[in-house]
């Protein structure tokens, strides 16, 4: 096992002058699940790729362990692509289509059929070694095509999207799956994917990428509560977060009746670029019901009510205030409300954000200025 | 709201509307099927006869269905060996109101044969190297025009006959991408996992028992490798030799010729003093005898077959004397006199076993074999004649090879394994 390490790594392809990847560092630990997320075109899979030496490294380095892989060919650096190759083998038993790279290799039978088993049981597959896959059910397939990379014992996996081509159900099953397997096998992980909720759910870490640069780097957590950008902020977390561009007014970010107490050294951060201006952010829960008429509350018109069971969700617009606040791809507020009193469409709400649950960014650079 | 939509660009698409959308695939009636698929896929997938045509169908989420359509368009326009791209059908919903997932259609490969089933007619090591050198132009076409194909192997692959070799053609490109070249990176890593595929498949073949036991499977696979790198280097290698030696200019096009391939550009360069003279191809194109034939005789086959065809209308040319004709006028009599008059002298019931140029070829050999046994040159008509009763008629129709018959169960004991011959279509 070992660690991976991104060296100023930079992809350009040929006949564009915008690197793909541009100058990202990024440390994997031994043993670690990272995530590399971000919207489509990235940079997300070219990383991955890199790390897989299916792209070349147009400048600075890429480490496996203390080794500088960068120039090395794809079979030699000792890393698996899980869920690539995935046929079954209908004539050869379970243990043959797990081991049958090792014997390739030239890997002695004692030894294979040793890697097997042991592979076999943290796949739950031990009793079916010996049957034909047609016996198995489609989630024991998959694990068979997950044994034929473990007992090959890389020193990474790469995982290039695995679930998008399963439906809904099965995905949401694999992601669990795969997760605590990875934690079991302890192997160092690197997962794409452009889904921000497998990311949270799945990843020790999670590294965003936007237009070839890393954005941020983090725990799930981390990555929750304290982005370090506006892009960051909008991208992770579902329900998106509300986000909006207010007046600084005596200490206080304002839109329309509404306004936001502001620490004083946030404001201290600001610069003539900002224009006196401030970007604000408030996740769906951390929003108070207050009372009619409260002061500096935002007044929001409900447009619909979505009802989870345990959790309600108003979606409406800012009242008396054409700021552009939003939520993700939206333009819409959303705020997370009891599911025992649940107003009706077409209602207005009056909601405060919780002391200190606001994100605050700068409006010119987009990074963050609350710690 | 939801509805079925087809989206396609030929022109008959519109009579899939008349197959059972509303089904999960799973369950089509077996009088739609033509054919099960044999062996274990990530996906379901069936074929269908419909207007004549078998299609093959595959289960598959809609974004996956539509990159996988584009892409063999993409492939197709590239002139790729590949399957043909019908349509993709998305908005399916069952008569409960559930969501179906969308599939991909694309046309059936007519006598093309799945290596399973090259494998169980009796293989030789000729064989099995006929199969790895078509792959291997494949693999390397495919590298030329920079795709990357992310799951090689022997099943995702269609082998034609051509004359005495096999042209490969590909059947899926779900894991595939277009690129405007491929890194040294991407190529080596589709043929390592072209090589382990390939040692699996056949692996597998041998554990079903349809391998002869002297068949060296690592060998096999490791001799792709090998065939890959020698016709990547004859295609891409630069050659370096001394001004002086200029005939190595037309050496290496018509080598590049000989394996088939046309050069539509060379570079050529020259270092300072001007002694050492460069050249590298820079354009390579496959089907060199196959255009030939074509601009010839309008006949449209493969290349090998092509070559075959070619040869023997250089001999009608010789045996008439016609060196100083027009070629044009000298094939067109070919043609009239002698290919067609051949192919049909093949009862029309059997004539469909074979592509007509494969009939051909293989008449030629048969005329080659039956002459020398019988010390003389025999002649056309009678060569026909022994071809249907000693050959043709004892061979399987190779029109539509499938998989598993309709209601016709998976074989228990791998001693059971065979190959469905699909029942006689109605053209």
């Amino acid at each position: 096992m070992a660690s991976v390490t991104y060296d100023h790594a930079t992809r350009v392809y040929p006949g564009t002058e915008r690197p793909a990847v541009d100058q990202l560092n990024l440390q994997v630990e031994d043993g670690e699940f990272l995530v590399l997320v971000g919207p489509s075109g990235c940079g997300k899979s070219t990383s991955l790729r890199m790390l897989a030496g299916l792209e070349d490294v147009n400048g600075g380095h890429i480490y496996i362990g203390d080794r500088d892989v960068t120039d090395v060919q794809p079979k030699d650096r000792d890393i698996a692509m899980v869920f690539q190759n995935y046929a079954l083998y209908p004539h050869m038993s379970v243990a043959d289509n797990m081991g049958f790279a090792l014997k390739i290799a030239g890997t002695p039978k004692a030894e294979i059929r040793q890697r097997v088993e042991e592979a076999a049981k943290i796949l739950d597959l031990t009793e079916y070694l010996d049957r034909k896959p047609k016996a198995l059910s489609g989630g024991q397939r998959q694990r068979v095509a997950m044994g034929r990379a473990i007992v090959r014992q890389p020193q990474v996996f790469l995982m290039d999207e695995p679930l998008s081509n399963l439906d809904a159900k099965l995905r949401v099953q694999t992601r669990t799956q795969i997760a605590s397997l990875q934690r079991r096998l302890g192997v160092t992980t690197v997962y794409v994917t452009h889904d921000q909720t497998e990311a949270l759910t799945m990843g020790d870490r999670i590294a965003v990428l936007k237009d070839g640069l890393l954005q941020q780097v983090g725990t799930p957590r981390e990555m929750y509560d304290t982005p370090a950008n506006t892009f960051v902020a909008g991208f992770i977390g579902s329900p998106a977060m509300n986000i909006g561009t207010f007046e600084v007014k005596d200490g206080k970010a304002v839109v329309g009746h509404a306004a936001v107490p502001l620490e004083r050294d946030v404001i201290g951060q600001l610069t003539d670029a900002d224009g006196g201006k401030v970007v604000v952010g408030f996740r769906p829960e951390s929003l108070d019901i207050a009372h009619d008429g409260a002061q500096d509350a935002f007044q929001v018109k409900v447009n619909l009510v979505e009802e989870l069971g345990s959790d309600a969700f108003v979606y409406g617009e800012l009242q008396s205030s054409d700021a552009d606040l939003h939520s993700g791809s939206s333009d819409q507020v959303i705020v997370r409300i009891d599911p025992r009193e649940v107003p009706m469409k077409g209602d207005t709400i009056h909601v405060t954000i919780k002391q200190g649950a606001e994100h605050v960014f700068s409006p010119a650079t987009g990074a963050r200025l609350s710690s | 709201m939801d509805r079925l939509q087809i989206t396609s660009a030929t022109t008959n698409s519109a009579a899939l509307l008349d197959l059972p959308w509303r089904q999960p695939l799973a369950q089509w009636p077996s009088d739609v099927l033509a054919a099960l698929p044999r062996g274990i896929s990530r996906h379901v997938v069936r074929f269908v006869r419909l207007e004549g045509r078998v299609l093959a169908i595959k289960e598959i989420s809609e974004h996956v269905a539509f990159d996988e359509y584009e892409l063999l368009r993409q492939l197709r326009k590239l002139e790729i060996p590949s399957v043909r791209p019908i349509g993709v059908v998305t908005g399916r919903l069952s008569d409960d109101g559930t969501h179906l997932e969308a599939a991909l259609v694309t046309e059936h490969l007519a006598f093309s044969l799945p290596y399973r089933s090259v494998f169980s007619q009796a293989l030789r090591d000729e064989t099995a190297n006929r199969l790895i050198d078509a792959l291997a132009v494949l693999l390397v076409r495919l590298h030329l025009a920079g795709f990357f194909w992310g799951d090689v192997s022997l099943s995702n692959t269609l082998f034609r006959r051509d004359a005495e070799q096999f042209a490969a053609y590909l059947v899926d490109a779900e894991t595939g991408a277009l690129h405007r070249e491929l890194t040294r990176g991407q190529r080596e890593y589709d043929l390592e996992l072209a090589r382990v595929n390939i040692i699996g498949e056949l692996m597998d073949l041998a554990a079903g028992e349809l391998l002869d036991e002297e068949v060296d499977e690592v060998a096999i696979g490791n001799s792709l490798v090998e065939r890959y790198g020698e016709l990547w280097e004859a295609l891409t290698g630069v050659e370096a030799f001394h001004a002086d030696e200029r005939w190595r200019v037309a050496a290496r096009i018509e080598r590049l010729n000989e394996l088939g391939f046309d050069v539509g550009e060379l570079s050529i360069t020259t270092d300072i003093d001007g002694t050492t003279v460069r050249i590298q191809p820079q354009v390579v194109d496959a089907g060199h005898h196959s255009r030939r034939l074509l601009k010839l005789t309008g006949l449209d086959v493969q290349d090998n077959q092509a070559r075959r065809l070619l040869n023997d209308l250089d001999s009608f040319q010789a045996a008439t004397e016609r060196q100083e004709d027009d070629p044009q006028l000298v094939a067109h009599d070919w043609l009239q006199n002698v290919f067609y008059p051949t192919v049909r002298g093949v009862p029309r019931e059997l004539r469909r076993k074979l592509e007509p140029a494969q009939l051909y070829h293989e008449i030629l050999d048969h005329r080659w074999y039956i002459s020398e046994q019988a010390g003389r040159d025999v002649p056309m008509s009678e060569t026909v004649q022994s071809y249907v009763e000693n050959v043709l008629q004892h061979r399987p129709d190779e029109k539509a090879i499938l998989g598993l018959a309709p209601g016709e169960e998976p074989e228990e004991g791998p001693e059971a394994d065979y190959f469905h011959y699909a029942a006689a279509d109605p053209d």
